[in-house]
């Protein structure tokens, strides 16, 4: 069985020590995805499988056999800007831009989470039905992602305009 | 990370067949044994792969519930009927690591999940009877703000991190087990062991032997729970208290009630004797008071914790009220 | 129709300014007294201030910005460090056979087999010297501190390096180290030098102490700090003949080039070190050991290296920021006015290190006090080399300062942003130079009023929302204006009419190229997209150090030198038969892509008519930026005024900051979105600092404890309010652009900010960070 990454299928490495983090990084040529702490701390590994956001760093790359990995080079097809890179530009959520692609990907598993009703430790309500979708909610569920140049603001102000206009549409 | 060879069992069978031999150990979603591999701490040579158990979370009759151990941390908190019956289980999952983690969290793997006692993560600069038996302890006289006020031993004084084991420890779950001398079913509060001398025995578990399941006994006052999680940062730190409580008040006193706590203790801390002391005691701030006293009684803090000592008690107080206050 | 006419007066209203538009004359080369402003300064549309965004904002987006550990080279060999365990001794048994043996390792280094090598230049030991210690690392077998390398490994997989890294047994004789504070304040202290000595004194601050009506005289202490870049320390490098190449993650490529030539004996120019991006720096990505092992087993073994420290060997390799114990004594008179600061205390650094903490800085020129007494002392601990972390000095002194500040207006029944403005001083109160451009009571006076300052209650713990106490609390930020020597720039004007800057600069996250495309095209008469910004390469002129928040002042006055060349070079080119023809470069100026006399614009010709006529392809110069003499002239700073506004907890005794404001002076904004990034963040990392930092040394074994982004705790996006961020934008006119730095300032001030803001929920004074909810129960 192979991996799918980014569409295309690779081989599951021999030794089952390789993360998958290090199997795009290191043998696929895909930096994108980031080595922040390699201890599941800091986020900046995101990518999503089978469309959930995981820590590569976390997930041995033979534990994605049969999987489908996308990372930050496959969000967007050709040269194009998926539009929450796009909002991550226009509102500065992103200093040295390492933790970025992890904090980018992560809201994407974010807000398919939110759509599937997916509840938060600061959720009110957990047995009602719809989810608000407050400032504090989208960063607590963004908590998983560290960033320390402190673009938090610019962070949750592009993933917001993402949501608002997914909720208008 | 030592050389380890992998694989995927087919189903429980498949899984204890392939654990029979020594060095193996059972992989659920890796988020913790894969960092204590990295950190040395778990070195097995060869690793199922046990996702492949049961996902599902069956809906029994009288209202409870029976649990995949493969089922993800995401999926059991989001679960419709977990939310609504046994709310302190949803909550205490999502007040864990982060989204990213709870999505590849295994239930099963959750269980026995490791303690957090840097001492324990720092194999080869530091001593500890949790990964060397008879190595001693540099936690003890040394930094142990995070580490047990109860049931602690001279030889370990780590806590268990798992919140998600303290709503089930509330919830008077069960744990189903599967082994090559067959199966049985151990209460969460005894999967747990408290460190005494053997410290490096995080519970009863045999080896070779599996969680298949947890299974969840219908418990209508659960659907008036909550938990409360204590922490250095806003999210994604792990408790320096926890509480997890369900609370039945009719006509202004207690009828039943399920406490238990986290960050506390090597396991996850039932309190059965603050439950003891407030049954039948009116649902009153001193009684809430006195119960959680006669649970800290014993409390044993360290040169840097003795402040849980006084978050749980204040802790445990302001849970119930708010459970005793939304009741009425 | 309507369309029609609206267009047409717009195109009117367009042409009308641009015939008003004037020329940029030439920067002036200097900045001392009697001279002339940058007349960029005087530019109040266009690209300078502007929200711009960041030139290599898609690269980044996309995961396409190459970092250190990202460069594939054939053959490349990955490497994984072993550390010492004891914090002082010998190395008596170094057994590596089974770690040889294991599978894929090409090499294992220690200090039996490493090449011989020079220590590293100490910082500030040399203009260019860029490491963090200079101890003879793997060439004995003597142990400093406890995480030090005594082995290293290469193989072929990072999985291989890793595991047989952990292979490495060793042995060692302990000899006692002295590792706790204490006990090495009790041995005595010695004085603190960086940059010369800290101790000063102005009048009998002791006495006029003791004298004072109103007083406060407290010890705060601040723990030691680790930077967290979330990009791990990474290089990967090369011997390509007799040139060692480094791809490095450098805040000081320059340095780090001629630094690694002395450490191998080589010529600085056959080290070549670029650094495209860098994953965050503040302050810890110099030349520590990793690079320099790294490039001894490269040349053991002819094959390319990889490095990428664990995240626990940054913390075991990589120096932080220093514990603090500072005495801060303020004596005021009723009005409020000072007799006395007395800011006094005692550091930890080590033997081989450069860094005393000089927490005195931010009080040298505060308050208009009658007398003054600073004083840093140091003990020297067998720890690893505490470094430069954000804002050094100002991050942790403006927490003692800003703090007794609020302590003596309580004292004092005053409110705390008119004590402060009760003692604003006319000039530098201990170097005795003027202010170049000190608009801090503007600050406040704006931060106060936007904040909502007037509602907050004098007395602690008046209000409450729940099971929340709200409070509020103000502090004063404080970051030097610095210009180091040695800046340059090369600036290439192509006949497309386009133009490159180089300079030997970095760029973690400051938004560099960003700013100086558009301070580059405005004063060339450019627009942003004609201009390309190359800098993180060691082969580029200039000198110019990530640090100090001095890389904007430093590349625009290189920038404005490299000007004057080229303007010279394209007048000579323009010949005769230009309109240009005659005129002396500072008669003429940038404007439209080319260049016009500056009072008669009509006299113009563009750049690519310059260069096409001349049958030139491109005019290439290097201008090298004046020594920084006004630093010399003015008492020249960044300020700010924050404001916070804090929950606590009052059964928990959780602390969460609610409210932020951030109120700046700090001379002309190049570029107000990524400058507010700038001022956010160092406000984020101060979040961190005032409220869970601590990087946890056990002082039995000499060893970190947390060397972990689990248990090492910086704010979650949950810990971040909005922070709102506001300025001045007063120019200095004695600086390049009018501008101050921006790196620094945010972190200081937010210490106090927040402790104060505590205080005035709760009551509770506390005057040891990290304040945890432990200390507010």
């Amino acid at each position: 069985m192979a991996i799918t990454i980014n569409g295309s299928d690779v081989e599951a490495p021999g030794d089952a020590r390789v993360s998958l983090l290090d199997l795009v990084r290191d043998r696929l040529n895909l930096p994108g995805t980031k080595k922040g702490c390699n201890q599941g701390a800091c986020g900046a590994c995101t990518v999503l499988v089978d469309g959930e956001r995981v820590l590569s760093c976390m997930t041995l790359a033979v534990q994605c056999e049969g999987r489908s990995v996308t990372t930050i080079e496959g969000l967007a097809a050709g040269g194009a800007l998926h539009s929450l890179q796009q909002a991550f530009i226009d509102h500065d959520g992103f200093q040295c831009g390492y933790c970025t692609p992890g904090q980018i990907c992560s809201a994407v598993g974010m807000i398919a989470e939110i759509e599937r009703g997916v509840p938060s430790v600061i959720t009110a309500d957990l047995g009602g039905e719809g989810l608000s979708l407050s400032r504090e909610e989208i960063q607590e569920r963004m908590s998983g992602n560290l960033c320390r140049c402190g673009a938090h603001n610019g962070i949750i102000d592009a993933i917001s305009e993402i949501l608002v206009r997914e909720a208008a549409e | 990370m030592n050389p380890f060879s992998y694989s995927r069992a087919a189903g429980a069978a498949d899984a204890i067949r392939l654990g029979a031999v020594a060095g193996t150990k059972y992989l659920g979603g890796g988020t913790n044994l894969v960092d204590l591999m990295r950190e040395g701490a778990e070195h097995p040579e060869a690793l199922v792969d046990v996702t492949a158990l049961s996902r599902e979370i069956e809906e029994r009759e009288d209202g409870g519930l029976m649990i995949g151990a493969a089922v993800r941390n995401t999926a059991l908190a989001e679960h419709r009927a977990v939310r609504q019956r046994y709310p302190m289980l949803s909550r205490a999952i999502l007040a864990g690591a982060s989204a990213q983690i709870r999505n590849m969290a295994t239930i099963g793997g959750n269980l026995l999940q490791r303690t957090r006692c840097t001492y324990f993560y720092d194999g080869e600069g530091s001593r500890c009877n949790k990964r060397e038996p008879g190595q001693g302890c540099d936690a003890i006289d040394g930094f142990n703000r995070n580490h047990a006020i109860l049931g602690a031993s001279p030889a370990c004084v780590a806590t268990h991190p798992s919140d998600m084991c303290v709503a089930l420890a509330a919830l008077d779950a069960s744990v189903h087990i599967e082994g090559r001398s067959g199966k049985r079913s151990v209460p969460l509060v005894e999967l747990h062991r408290l460190p005494d001398g053997r410290p490096d025995l995080d519970t009863v578990l045999e080896p070779g032997e599996l969680i298949t399941a947890i299974e969840l006994p219908a418990l209508p006052l659960a659907s008036r729970s909550t938990y409360r999680k204590v922490r250095d940062r806003a999210s994604y730190a792990f408790a320096l208290v926890s509480v997890a409580a369900a609370l039945e008040v009719e006509s202004g006193t207690v009828k039943d009630v399920r406490l238990a706590l986290g960050g506390v203790a090597h396991k996850p801390w039932r309190a059965w004797r603050a439950e003891e002391a407030l049954r039948g005691q009116p649902a009153s701030e001193d009684a809430f008071r006195a119960a959680a006293e006669a649970e800290l009684a014993d409390a044993s803090p360290l040169k840097d914790n003795a402040f849980k000592v006084e978050l749980a008690r204040r802790t445990i107080v302001a849970v119930l009220g708010d459970l005793a206050g939304a009741g009425r | 129709m309507s369309n029609f006419v609206e267009n047409a007066k717009q195109a009117v209203q367009g042409a009308a300014q641009a015939a008003m538009q004037k020329a940029v004359e030439l920067a002036p080369d200097s900045w001392i007294p009697g001279g002339r402003p940058d007349p960029l300064i005087d530019r109040k549309h266009g690209l300078i201030g502007a929200q711009t965004s960041r030139v290599d904002g898609s690269l980044k987006v996309r995961g396409a910005a190459p970092f250190a550990a990202e460069f594939p080279l054939e053959g490349l060999l990955y490497a994984a460090v072993t550390f010492s365990t004891i914090a002082k001794g010998r190395i008596t048994t170094l057994d590596t056979a089974e770690a040889e043996a294991a599978p894929g390792v090409v090499l294992v280094m220690t200090h039996r087999n490493a090449p011989r090598m020079r220590p590293m230049p100490l910082f500030l030991t040399s203009q260019k010297a860029a490491g963090g210690d200079d101890l003879p690392v793997m060439q004995d077998d003597r142990i400093h501190w406890n995480g030090q390398p005594v082995a290293l490994v290469l193989a072929e997989t990072q999985e291989q390096a890793d595991h047989a890294a952990s292979l490495v047994r060793v042995a060692y004789e302990v000899e006692p180290a002295l590792l706790s504070f204490a006990e090495a304040k009790a041995k005595g202290t010695e004085p603190g030098i960086f940059m010369g000595p800290m101790k000063l004194e102005i009048g009998d601050p002791e006495a006029a102490l003791a004298a004072a009506p109103h007083k406060v005289d407290t010890v705060y202490r601040t723990p030691r700090h680790s930077h967290n870049a979330i990009e791990l320390h990474a290089a990967t490098v090369a011997w390509q003949g007799d040139t060692l190449r480094v791809h490095d993650a450098s805040q000081a490529v320059a340095h780090t080039a001629w630094s690694l030539a002395e450490i191998f004996g080589i010529d600085e120019s056959n080290v070549h070190v670029t650094s495209p991006f860098v994953g965050g720096g503040f302050g810890g990505k110099s030349l520590w050991h990793h690079q320099v092992l790294a490039a001894a087993a490269s040349k053991l073994t002819g094959r390319p290296v990889r490095i990428v420290l664990s995240r626990e060997g940054v913390y075991r390799l990589v120096g932080g920021r220093t514990l603090t114990e500072q005495r801060l004594a303020l004596g005021a008179r009723d009005d409020g006015t000072l007799d006395a600061i007395i800011h006094t205390g005692t550091v930890a650094m080590t033997p081989h290190n450069a860094m005393p903490e000089p927490f005195i800085l931010p009080t040298q020129s505060a308050y208009a006090a009658r007398s003054i007494k600073l004083d840093v002392e140091v003990v020297k601990l067998d720890m690893l080399a505490n470094t430069f972390m954000r804002a050094p000095g100002e991050s942790v002194g403006t927490f003692a300062l800003e703090s007794a500040m609020d302590e003596l207006a309580v004292e004092l029944g005053m409110d705390p942003v008119e004590l402060r403005i009760r003692n604003e001083p006319e000039k530098d109160p201990t170097s005795g130079l003027p202010f170049s451009s000190r608009h801090i009571v503007d600050a406040y006076r704006m931060g106060a009023e936007r904040f909502g300052w007037s509602a907050r209650s004098a007395t602690p713990g008046m209000r409450r929302e729940g099971e929340w106490l709200i409070g509020m609390g103000v502090a004063t930020a404080t970051y030097p204006y610095h210009r180091m020597p040695g800046g340059a720039a090369r600036l290439t004007l192509t006949r497309d009419g386009r133009v490159t800057v180089e300079a030997a600069a970095h760029e973690m996250g400051m938004g560099t190229a960003t700013a100086q495309s558009q301070i580059t095209a405005e004063r060339l008469g450019l627009s942003l997209d004609q201009v390309t910004v190359h800098y993180g390469d060691s082969a580029m002129p200039g000198m110019i150090l990530a640090g100090g928040s001095q890389q904007t002042a430093s590349i625009g006055a290189a920038v404005i030198a490299a000007q004057r060349e080229l303007v010279a070079e394209l007048l000579k080119l323009a010949g005769n038969d230009s309109p240009l023809a005659g005129l002396k470069p500072d008669e003429v100026g940038g404007m439209n892509g080319g260049l016009a006399k500056l009072d008669e614009p009509d006299r113009f010709e563009s750049y690519v008519s310059i260069l096409t006529r001349a049958n030139s392809d491109e005019v290439s110069v290097v201008g090298n930026a004046p020594m920084p003499l006004e630093t010399q002239h003015w008492s020249m700073h960044s300020y700010g005024a924050m404001f916070c506004e804090v929950r606590v907890n009052a059964i928990t005794g959780e602390p969460r900051v609610s409210r932020f404001l951030g109120s700046f002076d700090c001379g002309r904004i190049i570029n107000a979105k990524t400058a507010a990034s700038q001022f956010r963040g160092g406000i984020i990392m101060g979040l961190g600092l005032a409220l869970m930092e601590e990087t946890v040394f056990d002082e039995r074994s000499g060893r970190i404890m947390n060397p972990s982004m689990a248990e090492y705790h910086v704010p979650v996006h949950m810990d971040v309010p909005e922070i709102d961020v506001i300025w001045t934008d007063i120019a200095d006119p004695h600086t390049p652009m009018g501008a101050h730095g921006v790196g620094e300032i945010g972190i200081t001030g937010v210490g106090a900010a927040v402790a104060n803001a505590v205080y005035n929920a709760t009551g509770k004074r506390v005057r040891d960070l990290p304040i945890t909810l432990d200390k507010l129960m």
